[in-house]
Order: structure tokens, then sequence, then C-alpha cells
């Protein structure tokens, strides 16, 4: 009479029906894997003739010249100073956005009154909504008269550092204001998420520093910070690939010039993005080659760089969810 | 006052925030730092300190001098506790200082080329160096609607598709999907305007709106997976269970259950979608172009965009123009920000 039922076995069928579903949804999902493999490839096969033609020169040359005009030379084209350019105005841009950044956050998260805090969180949603190119125009008509200014001020007291000497004493278009530009860019980037993963944080562990008699920075250094540490940087990551893969607020603001230079309060700069709007308009066919290589070298830069950064955010989420 | 009251019955006590600053010392301290504003105001005007800037950071130095100066007294935990509020506050406000800037000249300088008509009218028989009466930016307006309304039309059921099978599906590719999905995030626009201009643009033999669009759409996508996929995760369990309990099967499931309760959701990853790529120059500068004049067909010919309007205006560079260009950015910024605002709205309507 009293027996206990057998545990029963759980399994799931699926009805055809069901099966289509999955296969189409599947199939959905995949586009963005065909898209992202659809543009390796084609950049890869459009850009094979370029690279067997330069070889390692083209990552590291300073020529470029389509050879229009003059039947007598061949065209030959390399980024050197580009790809080094690139990577100077987006370390510039994540020195200087970084600290902003995590100030920002905390300061939203924890010292703003919250009665605006809401509204802060609404600023900086929008802020991140800003088309890259309303960076540009206002960092070329607006902003650059105050990149000057405090360019010449770390000319006159810094000079004696290197990267802070300059040639012409010109300033504008330099590739310290277009790293400034694009800090100011990033930080709604970095910003947000910085934000998202310290108002994670448990709220347990910072009543327990108070608890135990520590001030605000004190429960903010001991458990906040730490415990948004993988978070940051995998926002700083998101930003710096960001940063790496602008094309317009760079293009506007920096005066693009085939040679290496370490001097970023001087007037000329690289960068690849900027590089392929500048030269698309009027290239030859084998330049127009060129410039997709130069696409991949820059597809592949931000992808590491993501890849890497979505690691980071994914680990760190995961550890917060459990 | 309220003490009086409270004593009178003790049994009713309000609730109180001892920690809370008293209204009269929010009004010192903020007396204080207006007088400190003040004071670097004259700092700035009689000294080389100059602009804005300039009394921005006199301001700070004074602050901070200040907070040095007066908490003398206190232990030095308390005293790092309060220089770190300080630098903390400094460093938000020189975070946000560069968008309100934005947001202050695109309306103060964008006003300037504004005029009756300005949304209707096109450039076909304006130079940019005409008075600003004149043209207008309807063109560009047109034609950034046709492009980013197929680009929705192609991303928004991929995107929807993919954030089921991230939530409902879970095969075993969920890992690899939201990787990928990432990952495209980060592809960069021009690199993006590059990939359509060897595919499509090469295949058609002309620059056209379709290929823009399909630029948008590579951009478009990650946004709106994401955004669906969070929307998606948000539905509760128990809903899955029940429809299943009740015989469903999980098409009808996912169709019936889930998709109707996060219709708002799924709109407003649309139109997040729409804000993140109406904006976007780069690719549309390789694969649409720019036209002066109002065109309807983004199956051939270059098509007209409020970026490209903005950008060529910008580029030519005299005063008109770039009061002109001024003015695009402000149209562009007002789509942007009412998007937003409606995909608020719509979020939030549940």
């Amino acid at each position: 009479m009293n027996t206990v039922p057998q545990k029963r076995e759980m399994y799931v069928t699926y009805s055809r029906a069901d099966k289509v579903f999955r296969g189409v949804v599947t199939a959905g999902a995949l586009t963005s894997l065909v898209v992202l493999g659809l543009i390796a490839l084609f950049l890869v096969v459009r850009s094979v003739d370029v690279f067997r033609t330069f070889g390692v020169q083209f990552l590291t040359g300073t020529e470029w010249n389509n050879a229009a005009f003059d039947e007598t030379i061949s065209p030959e084209f390399s980024i050197g100073p580009m790809l080094v350019g690139t990577i100077v105005v987006s370390v510039i841009a994540m020195v200087v956005a970084v600290p902003l950044s995590i100030g920002g956050a905390l300061f939203i998260e924890f010292y703003a009154p919250k009665r605006i805090y809401k509204s802060l969180v609404s600023l900086l949603d929008l802020a991140a909504a800003i088309p890259s190119l309303v960076f540009g125009l206002w960092g070329i008509q607006v902003f650059t008269s105050f990149g000057v200014k405090w360019s010449n001020i770390l000319y006159d007291w810094f000079r004696w550092i290197p990267i802070f000497d300059v040639e012409f004493e010109n300033f504008g278009r330099s590739p310290f204001v277009s790293g400034l530009v694009l800090a100011a860019m990033v930080v709604p980037i970095t910003t947000s998420v910085a934000r998202e993963v310290y108002s994670r944080t448990p709220r347990d562990l910072i009543d327990t520093c108070f608890a135990l008699g520590s001030s605000k920075w004190g429960a903010i250094r001991a458990v906040v910070l730490p415990f948004g540490k993988s978070g940051v940087i995998g926002g700083a990551m998101l930003g710096l690939g960001r940063a790496l893969g602008e094309t317009v607020a760079v293009f506007l603001v920096l005066n693009l010039s085939f040679r290496y230079t370490y001097r970023i309060l001087d007037s000329e700069g690289g960068n690849v993005a900027s590089i392929i709007a500048s030269k698309f308009g009027e290239a030859t066919d084998f330049e127009i080659q060129a410039l997709i290589a130069a696409g991949l070298v820059l597809f592949v830069l931000t992808l590491i760089v993501n890849m890497i950064a979505s690691v980071i955010v994914q680990r760190s989420a995961g550890r917060v969810n459990r | 006052m309220s003490t009086v009251e409270q004593s009178s019955n003790p049994m009713e006590a309000t609730p109180q925030k001892p920690w809370a600053r008293r209204p009269d010392e929010v009004r010192r301290s903020t007396l204080k730092l207006a007088a400190a504003a003040v004071v670097a105001l004259v700092v700035v005007l009689f000294t080389g300190m100059a602009g804005f800037d300039g009394w921005a950071i006199t301001l700070l130095v004074i602050v901070l001098v200040a907070t040095l100066v007066t908490s003398r007294s206190l232990s030095s935990k308390d005293r790092k506790n309060l220089l770190v509020s300080v630098s903390i506050t400094a460093l938000a406000m020189l975070a946000f200082l560069p968008w309100l800037s934005i947001l202050f000249s695109v309306v103060t300088k964008g006003y300037q080329a504004l005029h009756v008509g300005y949304l209707f009218n096109d450039m076909r028989v304006t130079t940019p160096d005409d008075e600003l009466s004149m043209g207008g930016v309807g063109h560009a307006i047109v034609g950034s609607l046709i492009m980013v309304a197929i680009a929705t039309v192609v991303t928004m059921p991929l995107g929807i598709l993919s954030g089921i099978y991230l939530t409902e599906v879970r095969g075993r590719l969920t890992f690899l999907v939201r990787f990928i999905v990432q990952s495209m995030a980060g592809v960069p626009s021009i690199v993006a305007g590059l990939f359509v201009y060897t595919t499509v643009v090469r295949t058609m033999g002309e620059y056209s709106g379709i290929a823009g669009a399909a630029a948008l759409s590579v951009l478009m996508l990650p946004t709106v997976s994401r955004t669906a996929e969070e929307v998606l995760k948000l539905v509760p369990d128990d809903l899955r269970s029940a429809g299943y309990a009740l015989g469903a099967r999980q098409w009808r499931t996912a169709f019936m259950v889930v998709l109707p309760t996060v219709k708002s959701g799924l709109i407003t990853a649309g139109i997040l979608g729409v804000a993140r790529v109406i904006g976007e120059t780069a690719p549309l500068l390789l694969t649409s172009l720019a036209t002066n004049g109002f065109a309807f067909n983004p199956f051939s010919g270059t098509l007209g965009s409020l970026p490209t309007y903005t950008f060529s205006l910008l580029q030519y560079g005299t005063e008109y123009a770039v009061a002109r260009a001024w003015s695009g950015a402000l149209v562009l910024m007002v789509i942007v920000f009412g998007l937003f605002t409606i995909a608020r709205r719509v979020g939030r309507k549940k």
C-alpha cells in the first residue's frame, strides 16, 4: 500500500516543430559568426597581394606612394607610423580616461547625493550615445584651443622629457590633443562598465567595514576597489578597443603624417583608421587593396583587445553572480 | 520642533537620519564652495590663469588647500577620507565636463544655421557658402532614415533570434555565440565599411544606400543581440515552466509566452541599435557617400545621410559651411536623444 514511487528518469523529446524552431533559431544566432568570418575572409583574400608584395615592410615602412602620376616608379605602401600612432593616441586616451572613469563611477555610486543619482546615470547613458562624429566636431572646433593651451603649459614645464619636446611650437592637431578627445569619448564607456560593477558590490561587505569603524574611503579601498578590479580592467579594455578603431574623431583632429615620431605635442601623428578614410577617396585599385590590408591589421588588433576584454568581463560577471 | 513633537509622543517616533548632514551644515558648505568659486574667479581675472579651465583648476586648488587647512584637527583617517572625497568629486566633475561642453556647444553653435524649412530643404541649389537661411538637411534625414530602416529590418529578427538562442534554446554553442557577439561589437566601424565595400559595392559596381545599410547592419547586430539577450534573461523561469506544464511545446512557449512578455524590451533593443548606428560616419564614407539633393532609391546611386552631410561640410571648412555642420550635428543629437528617451519610456512600461 505505502510503496514509495520509483524515481522517474527525466528526459526531453522535441517534436518536429520544436526541431524546426531550434534549427531556425540556431541559424539566426550563427549569422554573427558567419558575418565575422566573412569579414575576416574577405579582408584576408583582398589583402594577400599586398602582404605578398611588401611583406613585413608593410607594417614597418614609412612610405605611401600610389605612383598614380608617375609611370616610372612602382607604388609602395606601408603603415609603420600609422600603426605606432594608433597605439600612441590610444594609450594617451586610456592614461587620461581610466582615472577619470574610476573617479566618475565612484562618485556616481558612492558620493553623489541620492537625489541626482538617477539623472547622473541617464547623463552617462546619453554621453555614451553621442556619435563619434560629434566628438570630432567638438574636438577640432571647441576643444583644440584648450588642448593647445595645456600643451603649451606641458611644453614650458616638462620639455626636458623627450616626449613633451616639439620641433615646431604649433601644438594643434597633435597626438596629445587627439588622445584627449578620444579620452572624452572613451570615458562614458569605461565609466558605465565600472559603475555597473561597483554597484554590484555586496552591501553586507560594505556594512561590515563601517561596523568595524572604517571610513567611507576605507570601505571603498578594502572592499569596492578589489571587488570591481577585473570589471574595471575589462571596461578599460573595451574602451581601448573603441579608441584603437575610432575613425572620424581622430581624423578630424589629428594631422596625419608618414613619419615616426615620439613627440606627442607636435602636430603630426598617425592613425590606421584615419589613413583608410583619408586615402580612400582617390585611391588606385592596388592602393585600395593596401587600405584593406591596413583594415585587416586594425581588425586583428581590435579583435585581440576585445576578446581579452570580453573574457575578463565575463569572468568577473560570473564571479559576481555566484 | 520635531524633537519636541517626538518627546510628546514617544510611541510614534518618526524615523531620523542622525548620520545625514543637517540643513544648516549643507547651507554652510554651499556658501563655502561659492566663496571659493568667487575667490577663484578673482584669481583668474587678475593673474595669468585664463579661461574656464584655469578657473576650474584654481577652484580645485583652493578647495584642496582649504580642506587641508581646516581638517588639521581631525584624525588622520578622517582627514584622508575627506581629501579622497574632494579628489573623487573633482575627477568626476572633470569626467562630466566634456559632455556638458559638447551639449552646450552643439546647441549654441547648431542654433545659428537653423531656419524655417531647414528640415525640409536640400542642398541641390545651395552652395555651402550661401546665406544660412537657404538650403537644409532634408535629403540627409531622408537618406539616414532609409538606410537605418533597412538595417533595422535586417538586424531585428537576427538579433532577437540570437537572444532566443542564448536564453531559450541554450544549445551547445551558447558560449561561442556570446563570445562572437561580444567580439563583433568591437569591430571598428571603418572595417565594417571596408568589408561592405569589397563585397556589396564591388559586386554592384556602384555606391548605394543598400551598401550603407549593410554596413550599418554589421554594426547594429551586436547591440540588438546583446540587449535582446539581457531583456530575455529577465523573463522568470516560472513563466516557461507554466507554459510547458500546460502542454505547450518549446516553440509555442517561446513565441506565445516569452516573447509577448518582453515585447517592450525588444522594442527598446531595436531603438538602442538605431541610436548606436545613426551617427556612424566612417562606414558610410566608403559605401553610400553623400548627395546634395533628395534621393530616395537605396538600390542605385549615392544616398545622403546626416553624418556624411555634417562631415563633408566640416571638411569644406568655410564659416557658413561649419555653421551648417553644427546644425547637422544638432539634428543628429536631437534624434539620438529622442530615441533614447523613447527607449527609456518603452522600457519602463511593463
